[in-house]
């Protein structure tokens, strides 16, 4: 094991690197499609749920089927993997974030248009703030379920720490397998930890800590 | 035409099949404190909420000053009159102070402008500013939350304030102690008019320099306090004042 990581740390790290810039660049991705997505159909929850049915019959899809099914649009590679892991995670972020919107007390956002916001400034000085612990706890469980289907995008060549698994169950190294999970399950606690001080940090400038 | 400060004209108002408001007609005179007193679903919310137009009528017209609100900016309408629920609706991530200061905020007031007249308001409601300017509202008691949420109504100095039932969540002492600073508010801000809406008879009664009976989206009597015992006009407040007559006789018995 750590003769392993002696010899090819280098190339571990770079796998570890790919594989957060992969992720990175997919929770980035969705979220903004998200944010969108829940501005302009602020009165229209008839769409909200419609897309966030459509994105729930795509998170259904088997990752492998899926990365398969986008070669011939998009090809080989990273574009590819970050399409469908930003779809991945479109579903769970947008489930969140609509449910935390909808969990608002409703007379405080009646109280507020009563008092003259626009649509906009009632989201974003209200509904944003006030659902900001849901939508971290969407964007965790995001990321967290993106770290591991990451791996398979190792199958279309688009990196990670997933080369490192495949190449172990293809040569039958134990080692390998180890390290590939091991480094997977490091990437998950770490971006957990730091998303979760992001987090306290938010919450308590915003003031909403208890 | 007088001086009418809101002007209510044939508004009729369905929800599905239940017609809510029927018909329904009345004027209020600028500096007016009215209370609207109803049983549920009686339509006195939905009356409330017609005036800022959270809720839109099916047909007729509703003046303000004169003038079509359907004319006037949704936006700016709704800054100019003061808002205050049941629920309150304080905003819990905001302290008292930006909580008094959002419609002055909306409005692009300067800072010191506004922070001047948050101390105002928390003085006008009792509340120090040194004291509890910082808090947020889950810090304070539900009877000092009503009166943040009356200081945030009154901050951009609207001629009209709509309250729906503010005091309906607070214990009875907190209650009168509220009712009676409101009422001194109302005195002590001359010319602005009061629309109020509530369930208990002795609050209506009370507050109110005329008070709007409802039942089943229609006006039943809409009088001075005084007229209104000396004259009930139908079955239903001769009803609604049987029930405060039983109650003293209670009270007298018990004593």
């Amino acid at each position: 094991m750590i003769e392993y990581w002696r010899d090819y740390h280098t190339r571990l790290i770079e796998a570890l690197l790919d594989h957060l810039q992969l992720v990175t660049i997919s929770i980035v991705v969705a979220l903004a499609i998200a944010m969108v997505v829940i501005l302009t159909c602020l009165n229209n929850q008839k769409w909200v749920s419609s897309l966030t049915y459509f994105f729930s019959a795509l998170y259904s899809i088997p990752s492998y089927a899926f990365f398969a099914l986008l070669i011939p649009l998009s090809g080989l590679g990273t574009t590819t993997a970050v399409i469908v892991l930003s779809l991945y995670s479109e579903y769970i972020l947008l489930r969140t974030f609509s449910t935390g919107i909808k969990q608002i007390d409703p007379t405080i956002i009646e109280s507020a248009r009563g008092m003259g916001m626009t649509d906009h400034q009632v989201f974003f000085r209200i509904q944003l703030p006030l659902a900001s612990k849901s939508i971290f706890s969407g964007i965790r469980l995001a990321l967290t379920s993106i770290i591991g289907i990451a791996t398979i995008a190792a199958t279309i060549n688009a990196g990670g720490l997933g080369t490192v698994l495949f190449d172990g169950l293809r040569t039958q190294s134990i080692v390998k397998i180890v390290w590939g999970s091991l480094l997977t399950i490091f990437l998950c606690i770490c971006s957990n930890v730091i998303l979760y001080l992001i987090e306290k940090f938010t919450l308590r400038n915003l003031e909403l800590e208890d | 035409m007088s001086n009418s400060a809101i002007n209510f004209k044939h508004i009729q108002k369905t929800f599905g099949a239940e017609t809510i408001i029927e018909n329904l007609s009345f004027e209020v005179e600028a500096g007016e404190f009215i209370t609207i007193l109803g049983s549920s679903g009686s339509g006195k919310t939905t009356t409330l909420k017609m005036v800022n137009r959270l809720v839109e009528p099916d047909s007729g017209v509703i003046e303000i000053n004169g003038q079509n609100i359907e004319q006037i900016n949704l936006i700016e309408l709704r800054r100019k009159i003061g808002y205050v629920v049941q629920q309150i609706g304080l905003f819990p991530h905001l302290t008292v102070e930006k909580n008094i200061a959002t419609v002055p905020e909306l409005l692009g007031w300067d800072k010191t402008k506004t922070q001047s007249r948050v101390k105002e308001l928390m003085e006008l409601v009792k509340l120090p500013y040194e004291e509890y300017s910082d808090r947020h509202p889950n810090q304070l008691s539900g009877g000092q939350q009503q009166r943040i949420g009356v200081a945030r109504a009154l901050a951009a100095n609207p001629q009209i304030m709509l309250l729906d039932e503010p005091f309906g969540a607070v214990d009875a002492i907190t209650r009168k102690e509220l009712q009676k600073q409101i009422k001194l508010i109302h005195q002590e801000l001359n010319g602005k008019t009061f629309l109020f809406v509530t369930h208990d008879i002795n609050e209506a009664f009370y507050l109110g320099d005329k008070v709007m009976i409802m039942d089943k989206g229609k006006i039943s009597q809409y009088d001075t306090p005084k007229n209104i015992i000396k004259n009930p006009e139908t079955e239903f407040v001769k009803d609604l004042l049987d029930t405060i007559y039983e109650e003293e006789s209670l009270w007298r018995m018990l004593k």
